[in-house]
């Protein structure tokens, strides 16, 4: 009989154990980012790296690992991709919870869910082969000097990534606006208010927690995009203020100069790779703290 | 005649915009793709140079010893996650008391992992695996470093699909006199079992889909890891993403989407497909 | 009545968290016999039947003091198997609850998890449980099909011969006919009626009427007490407490 109960904390103690590999995984991860991070950090200096404005690790002699302009550049483009894709995202969220009609929200939901599926790479080729040309042509066509443009531009990425972001943030709109109970609606429309006004100055605003929820969890999509944002962001090291040239983002950092660097510089790609991780951890953590919210 | 309200056409405008979005990527992509893959494919048949060929060469850029090494990253990785992902969610579901903090912690953590974009795991693959634990430019090193990245999404999944198993069964269950585990493994996994497919199917989509984590953990040669403990070999959406980089062979590369595209379409479809199932068993 | 005592309860007292949920019950179940619980909802009769097999152990913060006396032996006792407890203890749910799979196998999922895997004894057990819950006629042609494709009552009967697969000696229901129709519910009635000849058994109703149609005995519960507990004719033709009295008179509950 004792045995009996006994098998029963062993297999409970192997689940448990097999529980906390998540645990390890993240300290792990934690451990080894920071522990490669943090020495090239020191080495460069903190202050240099995070506010250097150049980036010439290929100078033999005196090379510099600022990488000011790869945070600019992520906050530029994912600041862009917030400003296409949430109100798409939340508009789109509106009409799949208070407007559409049944039958087609079961033909909309997997196209959302299946937008949320197309790996980066696609996005990225779409971006390269259809977005670019495009905005080249466009822009170019109103034949300004200020106005000119490669394709390859803060603009074009902030397009796609705005694209990219709209699973994210229409899911988590929906079920929050689905979580506000019926009868703020009801009792709206019963004071005699329209359904527009009634989702929008009643329903919305009760949605507010979870709307801001998916916008954060947007930006953590956004500024951790890689694959796509290289194939269309110009990826120059450089501080501009012309949304449409070129820029690069901490993550095509990493990607495109891995493959051939070494030493010091390995190194400060490392590093790049940490302050990156450091941003994903604060939007975590705001995530966390803005879904407990909700769920009070 | 009515006003139309310009919120309400805001609404339907945006909800319009992105179902456009979804149906011209993969309209332009399929259009662009399909009739390439036909060429290929009569290439193939006429023993000229072939993205289908077994071999890869500069000349054929041939996808098949991609496909493999997805393939074998597939069925590894997900039987690692499996096992894992699910292991952990029982706990968490069927062992674990509310409101223990030990439980929170996973919560919190498998949340952080789910938040890590796949760069910082392909950094973490190469510092980690290729050269702290010493696999090498290797499929492991590719395999072991995804098999962390789905964990989450085989977590959740998994999770939400016990949760659905109704309460009455376990009670009858017990009733009956049935251990803990037997409950779990003859009556609670089964009738999980449709939630838990689709979670492995969406996660199965996501290894197929991978690039960043992969360039420098399984690497980008050309080869098939026929010893992938060893060997490097690039999986589909990295020939991919080599092939648009080249710049030589775009219209290869527009083939190649198009599968990888097709592929994603399908494992969506039989994904909602099953955890409808799910919802419907109810 | 002078049948011997098969589970006797000795100031039990139990707790949810804080709240006090049954109150110093002093209460003797006998053998071969239908002793009914009623009471108005939330009266702690359903929580008195749960303790008897234990399935309060799955809810978290329940706490139970008392003793539990199954054939003399308490069930609290660290020494208990719990699942062999469980064997002994048969429970019938109030919602039907057949598992997702065909008619045979959740007959014999019970003896299959005490240990039975020879084919044909199965098949003995299966039918002889089908047989003594009157379900036989009704699905001896389809026993590969799924339980969920039965009517409510027959799922509640099935429910009934995969608790007497196992061969208990209790069978505890809860309300097992609040989920069904009159013509379900006289057909649980009469099969409540005949198994008593081989099995003691302890009903949670909140149906008067099916307390005095098949008890032989009756406890009237009331915010977690045993009020009153007697023949169940005598009970119900003159109750000794006030309380029971406004109750069955129906003036409050």
């Amino acid at each position: 009989m004792l045995r009996e109960k006994g098998k029963e904390r062993i297999y409970e103690i192997f689940f448990l154990l097999i529980a906390s590999l998540s645990i390890v995984c993240v300290l792990v991860i934690c451990v080894f980012l920071f522990g490669q991070g943090i020495p090239a950090m020191q080495k460069i200096g903190l202050f240099d790296f995070l506010t250097g404005t150049t980036w010439n690790p290929a100078n033999e002699s005196n090379p510099s690992f600022g990488i000011f302009p790869m945070i600019l550049g992520s906050i530029y483009i994912t600041a862009g991709a917030i400003i296409v894709g949430v109100p798409i995202g939340v508009l789109t969220a509106i009409f799949m919870t208070k407007y559409c009609p049944d039958h087609f929200y079961k033909f909309l939901k997997p196209v959302v869910d299946l937008m949320a599926g197309i790996p980066s790479i696609i996005y990225g080729f779409f971006g390269m082969t259809v977005m670019v040309p495009f905005i080249r042509d466009f822009f170019n066509g109103f034949g300004i000097k200020a106005l000119q443009t490669n394709g390859l531009s803060i603009f074009t990425a902030s397009l796609l990534l705005g694209f990219m972001i709209l699973p994210t943030v229409i899911n988590l709109s929906e079920s929050a606006i689905r979580a506000v109970p019926d009868f703020y609606y009801e009792g709206s429309r019963a004071l005699g208010a329209t359904h527009e006004k009634a989702v929008f100055q009643v329903v919305l605003p009760a949605a507010k927690s979870g709307v801001l929820a998916s916008v954060v969890l947007g930006i953590g999509r956004a500024i951790g995009e890689t694959m796509a944002v290289i194939m269309v962001a110009g990826n120059q090291a450089r501080i501009t203020t012309n949304i449409l040239s070129g820029i690069r983002t901490l993550t095509a950092n990493v990607v495109i100069e891995m493959a051939y660097a070494a030493d010091l510089h390995k190194e400060a790609l490392i590093a790049t790779g940490v302050v990156l991780f450091v941003f994903i951890l604060i939007i975590n953590l705001c995530f966390s703290i803005v879904k407990r919210k909700v769920g009070n | 005649m009515k006003k139309l309200n310009p919120l309400k056409f805001l609404v339907y405008a945006a909800a319009f915009f992105t179902i456009a979005v979804v149906v011209y990527i993969i309209g332009y992509i399929l259009y662009k793709g399909a009739p390439q893959i036909v060429t290929e494919i009569s290439n193939y048949m006429q023993g000229e140079y072939s993205l289908f060929d077994y071999k890869y060469s500069s000349k054929n850029v041939s996808l098949v010893p991609s496909v493999i090494n997805t393939l074998i990253m597939i069925v590894i990785s997900l039987g690692i996650s499996t096992v894992l992902g699910v292991s952990t969610a029982i706990y968490l579901v069927e062992y674990a008391k509310t409101g223990n903090k030990f439980v929170e912690i996973i919560r919190i953590t498998s949340e952080t992992l789910s938040g890590i974009p796949s760069i910082i795991y392909g950094l973490f693959g190469m510092i980690f695996f290729v050269t702290y634990v010493g696999l090498g430019f290797s499929l492991i090193s590719g395999i072991l470093t995804v098999a962390i990245m789905i964990l989450p999404l085989i977590i959740r999944s998994t999770e939400e699909a016990l949760k659905a198993v109704p309460m009455s069964y376990r009670e009858a269950s017990f009733g009956l006199g049935a251990a803990k585990l037997r409950t779990i493994w003859v009556i609670i996994l089964p009738s999980a079992m449709n939630g838990v497919l689709a979670g492995i199917i969406l996660a199965i989509g996501r290894v197929i889909g991978e690039t960043a984590a992969l360039l420098y953990t399984s690497g980008t040669t050309t080869q098939v890891a026929t010893n992938f403990m060893e060997s490097g070999g690039r999986t589909l959406s990295v020939h991919m993403y080599m092939l648009t980089s080249e710049g030589t062979h775009f219209e290869q590369a527009y083939a190649t989407a198009a599968i990888l595209l097709l592929v994603v379409v399908l494992i969506n479809a039989l994904s909602y497909v099953l955890a409808k199932r799910l919802t419907k068993g109810r | 009545m002078d049948n011997k005592i098969k589970f006797e309860m000795k100031d039990v007292n139990l707790y949810y968290g804080d709240f006090h949920a049954l109150k110093n019950v002093n209460l003797a179940v006998p053998e071969k016999e239908i002793t009914a619980f009623i009471g108005p909802s939330g009266c702690g009769k359903s929580t008195l039947l749960k303790s008897l097999n234990r399935m309060n152990d799955l809810v978290e913060g329940c706490k139970i003091t008392g003793d539990f006396l199954l054939d003399g032996e308490d069930i609290y006792d660290k020494r208990m198997d719990i699942n062999k407890l469980r064997k002994r203890v048969g429970m019938v749910f109030q919602k039907p609850n057949p598992f997702p799979m065909s008619i045979y196998d959740n007959i014999a999922y019970g003896p299959r998890t005490h240990g039975i895997k020879n084919k044909t004894e199965l098949d003995g057990i299966v039918e002889e449980a089908l047989k003594n819950a009157a379900i036989w006629d009704e699905c001896k042609d389809r026993l590969k099909k799924s339980a969920l494709g039965m009517s409510g009552g027959q799922q509640q009967r099935l429910c009934i011969a995969r608790a007497l697969a196992v061969q208990p000696e209790i069978l505890l229901m809860d309300e097992p006919t609040s989920a069904l129709d009159p013509i379900s519910t006289s057909k649980i009635e009469d099969l409540a009626i005949e198994l008593k000849e081989k099995y003691t058994i302890v009903i949670v109703t909140h149906n008067m009427q099916q307390a005095t149609r098949i008890s032989d005995q009756t406890a009237f519960f009331l915010l977690g007490e045993v009020v009153e507990m007697n023949q169940t004719e005598k009970l119900f033709s003159m109750p000794q407490d006030k309380r029971t009295e406004d109750y069955i008179t129906g003036r409050f509950g």
